[in-house]
This record gives C-alpha cells, sequence and structure tokens, in this order.
C-alpha cells in the first residue's frame, strides 16, 4: 500500500505539484505573478478563449450528429441498426491527428471538396483553416462520446416510466421533455464533459493544422522552443489542468447527483424499440447514413493516401502503390515495432496496478483509501502535454543505475507516461467487475477451507478477468495512438511509436505516404482492440468509451 | 382479444365484460398473459384479434395519452427525477388544470392515500409501501374512467401487504371507481374482488365471483390454483337426488351432495375436497354421515391458526388442514388417523379440460 502510494505520487502528483510550484515562484518565494500575467497577455487570453470555444463548439456539434444517432439507435427497430451502432463507434478508431490530415486532403484549402467547388462554383470553402478545422476534426472524433453515453442512459430508462406518463396523457416533444430527457441527461452530461476535456487536451490536431492558438500547443511551443525553464510553459499547463480539473469534478458531483437513472427496471411487457416502417424509417436511414458518412470520410482518406503516390492538386491520386507500406514495415519498422512494446508494456503495468487498487479500494480495510482513489482518477484531468512537462522538469537530472543516463533519456519514460495515463481506465474496469463479485463468493470459498491467497486465485481473479483483460486493451489501444505526451517525450527519433512517426512524416511532403500508411496500422490496431473489447464486454456496443 | 409474440399467444380469445364500478380481477399464475391483457386495455400493446370497448366505443384506434384508462405498474415507474407532489401534479399539468386546481387537487390525493406532508420528498427517500401509495394517489388524482392495477402489492412484505389490501379495498368502495386488478395472489383476488377471471396460458378459465370462484371450481386448474384443493379421479357409481356416490381409485367409494349435469352414471370425474374441510380423527372414532378415508400421518405442521397434515391414504397424498386447533389432538408422523369431510364439500370438475377453454371459439388468425 505505501510502497503503491510512493509509486503513483512519484509518477503522477509529484511531477504536477512541480509544474504549479514552477508557476507560482520566483527563485525567492511563492507568487500570483506569473499566473496573473497570463491574464495580460492577448496571446494567452487568445488562446484560452479559443480553447473554451473549441471545446464547447465540438460538444454542441457533437450533440448534434450524437443524439439524433443515440436516439434512432436506441429507440427504433429497423434494419441497419447493428450497422448504425458498430460504425458510429469507427470515428473513435482513428487518432484525432490522423483524421486531421485525412481531412486536409478532402475538406482542405486543395482538397477533394474544395477542388469540385472551384470547378463547378468558381469559390472554396475554408472548412479546414485555423480553428475552423480543429473543431470539425474534433467534433468527427469525439461526437462518438456523447453518442455512446446518451444511448447507455436512454436504453436504461425503465420503459414503464415513459408508459406512465402517457398513460396521464402526456405523448410526443411533451413526453419527451418531461420525462424523457430528463433521465437520459446524466449520461449526455457525462459524454459532453468527456468530449470537452479531450478536446482541450489535445495536442496533435491544432500541431497537424497548424494552428497554435490553443492552450495545449502554447504549453507545447514555449516548452519545446524557449525552453524548460520558460515559466509561461508551466503557467499555461497550469490552467489546463485547472480546466480539466473542474470539468472532471463537475461530471462527477452531476453524475453522484443523479445516478437515478438505472435505479428502478420494472418487468413490463414494453417491447424495446419501437419498429418504424415507410417515410419516417426512410428519414432515420438518411440522416444516419449521411451523419455516419462523414463521420467515416477520415478513414477513407487515409487508407486512400497511404496507397498513393502523388496526390496533389487532384481529386484522387494519380499514381497509386504499395511503396508506403513497404517503407514503413521494412525500412522504418521500429515505429510499429515500439509502439507494440511501449503499449503492451504500459497495459501490463495498468492491469496489475488496476486489480491492485481496485482490490484495496473495494476490499481493503486500509487507511488512505480515500488518497488512492484520488490519485488514481487523476490522470484522467492531467493532459498529456502537462505531464510530459512535469516528467522532463522533475527526471531530467536524475541519473538512473541502470539507464546509464536520466529517465528521460531512455524509452522507458515513455512507458511510464502511458501507463499512468491510462491508469484510470484499468482501474475503473477492474473495480466494476470486482464490484459485481457479491463478497459471499468468496466468502463461501473460505468457509469451505480456502485460504486468501486461494480464494483469489479460484474465484476472485477468474470473475474478474473479463474486466481486466477490457481496461487492459483500453490501455494499451489509447496508449498507442498518444501524441500529446509522445510529442515531448521521445528521446530520440527512433525511439518513436507510431504516433509520432506519422508526426515527424507528415512534416514533409514526401512523407504523407508513409505517414498515412502508419494511421492505418494505428487504426487497425484501435479497430482490433475495440472489437476484442465490445466482444469481452458481451456485445454492448462502445462500452470502452464510456464514462 | 388475442395477442401474440412471434409465434405464441400470450392471450387468446378472451372475451370479457367488466361492468362500471366493479372490481374485476384478473387472476393467475406467473406468465399467463395478464399483464398482456392489461397493457392491450391501456393502449400499450395492439390486440392481433378483437377490440376494446370503453363506455360502448371502440378504442383500439386510440392511443395511450388519449383513453383515459389509469394504470398503476408493477414497478410504480414513479419519476425520479420529480419529487412526490410533481409527480402527482403531472397528469393534472398535461391536462391544462390551473395552477391553484392542480394544489389543492394534489393535496387531496395526498391526503386520501395518507401521505400528507411528503410533497417534497424525492422518490429515493421513500419506501416500497409509501412509492406505491405515490403511484397510485398519482393516477387517481386525474380521475380515469378506469383503474387498472398490476400486481400492485407483490412488491411489499406480507405486513405491508395485509395493511394496502384493505386500504386499496376502502378507497375502491369509497371512490366507486371501475377497477381491473391484476395478481397471482388468490387471498388478494378473493378478498378485493366483485368478480374474478381465473387465467391460464392466455385464456380465461373460469370467471365468477369469489365465492363461485371458490367453492364451486368448474374446472380441474381452478380447483387446484385456487386453494388447493385434493384431487380424488373416480367413476360415478351413482346418482340419485341430490346426492352422487363415485367410486374413487383409492378404492373407496365418496359421496358427494352436488348435482352435475357433466356427470352421467359410470362416467369418469374428478372430485375436489379444500385440505380445510377435511377433519382427522383416530381411526376408530365415528365419522357420522362423513366421508371416511384411512390412512396414515407423513407429515404435520403446527402454523398457529391450522395444523397442516399430509397423509398417505393408499399411496395417494392428502393435504389436510385442521383449523382452530386449540384443544384438538395433535397427530405425529406415522399415526393412524381417518380423514373425514362432509358430501357437501366435495366438488366435481371433468377429468380433462372442457372444450370451450381448450379451443378458442374464436380464432381469426393471418392478420397484423
Ligand atoms: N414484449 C414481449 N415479447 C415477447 N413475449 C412477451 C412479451 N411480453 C410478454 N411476453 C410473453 O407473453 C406471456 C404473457 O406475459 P405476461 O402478460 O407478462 O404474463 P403475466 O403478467 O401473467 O405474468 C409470457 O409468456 C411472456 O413471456
Ligand atoms: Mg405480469
Amino acid at each position: 500500500m505505501a510502497g503503491l502510494l510512493l509509486l503513483l505520487t512519484l509518477f503522477i502528483l509529484y511531477p504536477l505539484l512541480r509544474v504549479l510550484f514552477v508557476a507560482v515562484s520566483d527563485g525567492q518565494g511563492l507568487t500570483l505573478r506569473y499566473l496573473l500575467n497570463f491574464f495580460d497577455r492577448p496571446l494567452f487570453r487568445e488562446a484560452l478563449v479559443n480553447s473554451l470555444g473549441a471545446g464547447g463548439l465540438a460538444v454542441a456539434f457533437g450533440s448534434l450528429l450524437g443524439v439524433p444517432l443515440a436516439y434512432f439507435s436506441v429507440r427504433y427497430q429497423f434494419r441497419g441498426k447493428l450497422v448504425l451502432q458498430t460504425l458510429g463507434v469507427l470515428p473513435l478508431v482513428i487518432p484525432p491527428f490522423v483524421g486531421a490530415v485525412a481531412l486536409q486532403l478532402i475538406l482542405g484549402r486543395s482538397g477533394m471538396v474544395n477542388l469540385l467547388l472551384l470547378r463547378w462554383f468558381g469559390t472554396s470553402v475554408p472548412f479546414m483553416e485555423g480553428l475552423t478545422g480543429v473543431i470539425l476534426v474534433q467534433t468527427l472524433h469525439y461526437f462518438p462520446f456523447i453518442m455512446l453515453n446518451t444511448a447507455v442512459s436512454l436504453a436504461n430508462i425503465d420503459p414503464s416510466l415513459e408508459e406512465m406518463a402517457q398513460n396521464l396523457g402526456s405523448h410526443g416533444w411533451r413526453l419527451f421533455r418531461r420525462v424523457t430527457l430528463p433521465l437520459m441527461l446524466p449520461g449526455y452530461v457525462a459524454g459532453c464533459l468527456l468530449t470537452f476535456i479531450r478536446v482541450i487536451d489535445d495536442l496533435g490536431t491544432p500541431l497537424m493544422l497548424n494552428y497554435t492558438k490553443l492552450l495545449a500547443p502554447q504549453a507545447y511551443l514555449r516548452i519545446t522552443t524557449i525552453g524548460i525553464d520558460d515559466v509561461d510553459g508551466y503557467v499555461v499547463c497550469v490552467i489546463l489542468v485547472v480546466l480539466s480539473l473542474v470539468s472532471l469534478w463537475a461530471a462527477r458531483k452531476y453524475l453522484g447527483l443523479s445516478e437515478y437513472a438505472t435505479v428502478q427496471r420494472g418487468t413490463t411487457g414494453a417491447e424495446i424499440g419501437r419498429p418504424i416502417r415507410g417515410m419516417k424509417l426512410a428519414v432515420v436511414l438518411l440522416i444516419s447514413a449521411g451523419m455516419l458518412g462523414i463521420s467515416l470520410l477520415p478513414h477513407l482518406g487515409i487508407l486512400v493516401l497511404s496507397l498513393s503516390r502523388i496526390w496533389s492538386f487532384s481529386l484522387l491520386p494519380t499514381i497509386y502503390t504499395l511503396g508506403n507500406y513497404e517503407e514503413i514495415l521494412f525500412r522504418t519498422p521500429h515505429f510499429v515495432k515500439n509502439t507494440l512494446l511501449y503499449a503492451l508494456l504500459a497495459a501490463g503495468v495498468d492491469i496489475v496496478l488496476g486489480a491492485i487498487i481496485a482490490w484495496l479500494l473495494l476490499r481493503g480495510r486500509v487507511f488512505g483509501r480515500n488518497l488512492l482513489d484520488a490519485i488514481a482518477t487523476m490522470p484522467l484531468a492531467i493532459p498529456g502535454v502537462v505531464l510530459a512537462v512535469g516528467y522532463l522538469r522533475v527526471f531530467h537530472g536524475w541519473d538512473v543505475p541502470g539507464l546509464g543516463g536520466p529517465l528521460t533519456g531512455s524509452w522507458v519514460i515513455l512507458v511510464i507516461a502511458y501507463a499512468m495515463r491510462r491508469l484510470p481506465y484499468t482501474v475503473r474496469a477492474s473495480y466494476a467487475a470486482l464490484q459485481q463479485i457479491h463478497v459471499s463468493l468468496e466468502e463461501a470459498a473460505q468457509n469451505l477451507g480456502a485460504n486468501q491467497v486461494r480464494t483469489f486465485w479460484k474465484v476472485t481473479f477468474p470473475l474478474m478477468v473479463g474486466g481486466l483483460v477490457a481496461g487492459g486493451l483500453i490501455s494499451f489501444m489509447t496508449s498507442a495512438v498518444e501524441l500529446s505526451s509522445t510529442i515531448m517525450l521521445v528521446p530520440r527519433i527512433e525511439m518513436g511509436p507510431i504516433a509520432y512517426g506519422i508526426y515527424v512524416y507528415m512534416q514533409s511532403a514526401v512523407g504523407r505516404g508513409p505517414g498515412a500508411a502508419l494511421g492505418v496500422v494505428a487504426i487497425l490496431l484501435v479497430g482490433l482492440c475495440t472489437y476484442l473489447t465490445n466482444r469481452i464486454f458481451a456485445g454492448r456496443s462502445g462500452s470502452a468509451f464510456r464514462v | 382479444m388475442g395477442k401474440r409474440f412471434g409465434e405464441t399467444w400470450a392471450v387468446r380469445a378472451v372475451s370479457l365484460s367488466i361492468r362500471v364500478g366493479e372490481f374485476y380481477t384478473f387472476l393467475g399464475p406467473s406468465g399467463c398473459g395478464k399483464t398482456t391483457l392489461l397493457r392491450m386495455i391501456a393502449g400499450f400493446a395492439a390486440p392481433d384479434e378483437g377490440s376494446v370497448w370503453l363506455d360502448g366505443e371502440v378504442v383500439n384506434a386510440l392511443p395511450p395519452w388519449k383513453r383515459d384508462v389509469g394504470m398503476v405498474f408493477q414497478s410504480y415507474a414513479i419519476w425520479p427525477h420529480m419529487t412526490v407532489f410533481e409527480n402527482v401534479a403531472f397528469g393534472l399539468r398535461e391536462r391544462r388544470v390551473s395552477r391553484a386546481d392542480i394544489e389543492r387537487q394534489v393535496g387531496e390525493a395526498l391526503r386520501m392515500v395518507n401521505l400528507e406532508g411528503m410533497e417534497g420528498r424525492r422518490p429515493s427517500q421513500l419506501s416500497g409501501g409509501q412509492q406505491q401509495r405515490v403511484a397510485l394517489a398519482r393516477t387517481l388524482v386525474v380521475q380515469p374512467r378506469v383503474l387498472l392495477l398490476d400486481e400492485p402489492l407483490s412488491n411489499l412484505d406480507a405486513r405491508l401487504r395485509a395493511q394496502m389490501r384493505i386500504e386499496l379495498l376502502k378507497l375502491q368502495r369509497d371512490l366507486g371507481i371501475t377497477t381491473i386488478y391484476v395478481t397471482h395472489d388468490q387471498e388478494e383476488a378473493l378478498a378485493l374482488s366483485t368478480r374474478i377471471a381465473v387465467m391460464s396460458a392466455g385464456s380465461v378459465i373460469q370467471e365468477g365471483t369469489p365465492r363461485e370462484i371458490y367453492e364451486a371450481p368448474r374446472e380441474r386448474f381452478v380447483a387446484e390454483f385456487v386453494g388447493a384443493s385434493n384431487l380424488l379421479g373416480g367413476a360415478v357409481r351413482q346418482a340419485t337426488g341430490d346426492t352422487l356416490t363415485v367410486t374413487t381409485d383409492l378404492g373407496v367409494e365418496v359421496r358427494a351432495a352436488r348435482p352435475s349435469a357433466a356427470a352421467p352414471e359410470g362416467g369418469r370425474i374428478l372430485l375436489t375436497v379444500r385440505p380445510e374441510a377435511m377433519d382427522l380423527l383416530p381411526p376408530g372414532e365415528p365419522a357420522d354421515h362423513r366421508n371416511r378415508l384411512e390412512g396414515r400421518v407423513v407429515a404435520s405442521a403446527f402454523q398457529g391458526a391450522a395444523i397442516q397434515y399430509e397423509v398417505e391414504v393408499s399411496e395417494t397424498l392428502l393435504r389436510a388442514s385442521v383449523t382452530n386447533p386449540k384443544g384438538k389432538r395433535l397427530f405425529q408422523r406415522g399415526d393412524l388417523v381417518a380423514v373425514v369431510f362432509a358430501p357437501e364439500d366435495v366438488g366435481i370438475v371433468p377429468e380433462e379440460p372442457r372444450a370451450e377453454s381448450r379451443e378458442p371459439s374464436v380464432v381469426r388468425s393471418g392478420q397484423d
């Protein structure tokens, strides 16, 4: 327990506190000067407003996409519903910065759509310029969070609650507003806040689109261009953490207050999902197909790009090739190899730590449980940039005996960063699994003569293993495409994982093909893990991405 | 009416006429189609055949929100995001009742179910019994034409159930509201109803007043399900006047004092005897004019108000419930006894289900 707390403190809490400390001290003592200065700088003020605006707009547009799709997929019965549910998760499978590249090709200044617009109407639309592009990419990437969480909330509403309202004379829009909407709100709000946190935290998308007037890129640029000692970088980090923490806190508070959605489920003969036909079916199918079509554009774009040798100022590539895959699989195989190694190690660490922490939280009777819970949840609200800055600050000077240099000079730092950032996933997955194992199951085993260790291995562990594997898979796949902290922590280019490889390749025109090929590999990896996770969670589509 | 899910009929060929002001009960085991029938009346399920008539009008085409048929769900369906007041006021708001009237009527409704002062509570702060009352008040406050209750007491503990049963009875009789009640508990059905329809596998087996159902079951299923009768197979030896003499499969003759059209001499029938109609005597004691079967006690359980016995008579187990046992002799396992019962307490049902309840009289299929 003490060791565990020490470990988490060293790699989560301490770096964070160091960042905070740098931001509020000036060599002699504590000061709020730098923090207050932040608000005097037009650039920073603009970045703050932009970040909040991007988060808010991504949530708003994401709701427009996600809520109708959630409603269709839960409340209506029609052919193609399964397709809708499956495809609805796919946007999450593509790392947002990869999606950014793909969307450039389709919607960018000289992308497919604008070329057509120019040809036909002699005009173009700046979809991908500046903040618009960032919001567009993030909306398309994150709306499934809103859709999935809303859908779960909707599906959990006891049908008799709505039937009762109908029985008392309510129907249509009034029924929705007075009963359905308030009951599905918890899931919806959770999805929105999750989206908001991720958007603010996202570094890769703005960097790919070359738009830096946001908080995350500002922090990154300060530290990488001006240096590790630039106070302003730390100040931006503190602002980022505060925003995330407040959002997370609000989410928890709200969900804690309104955990009623699943309180009761009666046994009625209500049929799940109303069959629809005719005009209504046509409208539902049209809307769904349209929305999914748009949200799957990035996948298509990146696939075509990965197969092209030359694709610029033309609707489609002019020359196709498999050379890009040859490049990444044979000439620079280390990107894929590194990714597998780091993400696997991180997932392993997370599984072990997650199981232990969940066990301590639920079954342990030890001092410091709340602290443990708080620290283990915290990474959800720590932007990758901030953690990376903290690591650079803390571990830069220390030579670790076995490594022959500081931690920050070795790839191990990446594994640690991934493991810490994704720890909440495995903690929660194991916690949920363990929670469903009633203590009496363990007590029954002990009553029949099994000691604690045997009880754990014979009863608890087998029952938990599904949750552990699922948590591990989520940890693995999200680590595999992590860019925010990777980009700052990679010691040398040959130690970089896929995400870093994509970033590096995309800096040059000739690198776009291989970069896209790496993107396809990333999509496949994440897609496979999503599929496996959903299989483990018995087909409850998208369980991996819920709050 | 009929309703089918896929290939199986949940309700089939049910035809009932329920009078204004009645307390009418659907009684049957779990899964026999009671809820489905209720949901068709409320408009939540469309019948595959037949129609619902309300006040002389076919309402099949009316959606639930236009039927004015109040339903209390088995799960209560209390909205967790509203206070008690808001829950009860919901239907009134839908009916655009003025604010002042809502205040007054909700207050009255809550008083009626003994919940005054609870207006501001959240559903999560209510006990099961209180939720039940809120559900009842919420439906009653809009004064629906019919009140539908789906196993309203099944989620309560035994003591609360008994109390709510009485309150429900008083409330319904005071308000005079036409009520359709669903339960699998025969005691509830007998205590509350003006009439009962006993259901099995989607069909109504017998319809009648509680006394008719209990005292004169016309089907084997009713005899067994309501009151757990002992059943004795046999052949009619003699039918004279109001007495029937039956040679039972136990080899003993039993007299039944109830003439039955369906019992020609020589025909096979089933005799039904309630456990509480049976008494136990020591083997030698005279039984007067009563029927008498000799056997051996297999089990006895003292339950306060009664003693339950299982007696083996020629390899058949009979259940006897000796009521008001104070001062009576307590027989032990292994004792030889005589089971005695009066001819008036013997009922007769056909050995096989009657044709009309096995084969629905109206079968129209193929329409969707
Ligand atoms: N929505 C449904 N879909 C399929 N079968 C159903 C549905 N509702 C009820 N049933 C079936 O219809 C039969 C009657 O159910 P129900 O009316 O709920 O019985 P009861 O209320 O008497 O317990 C049961 O066999 C049940 O499984
Ligand atoms: Mg039922």
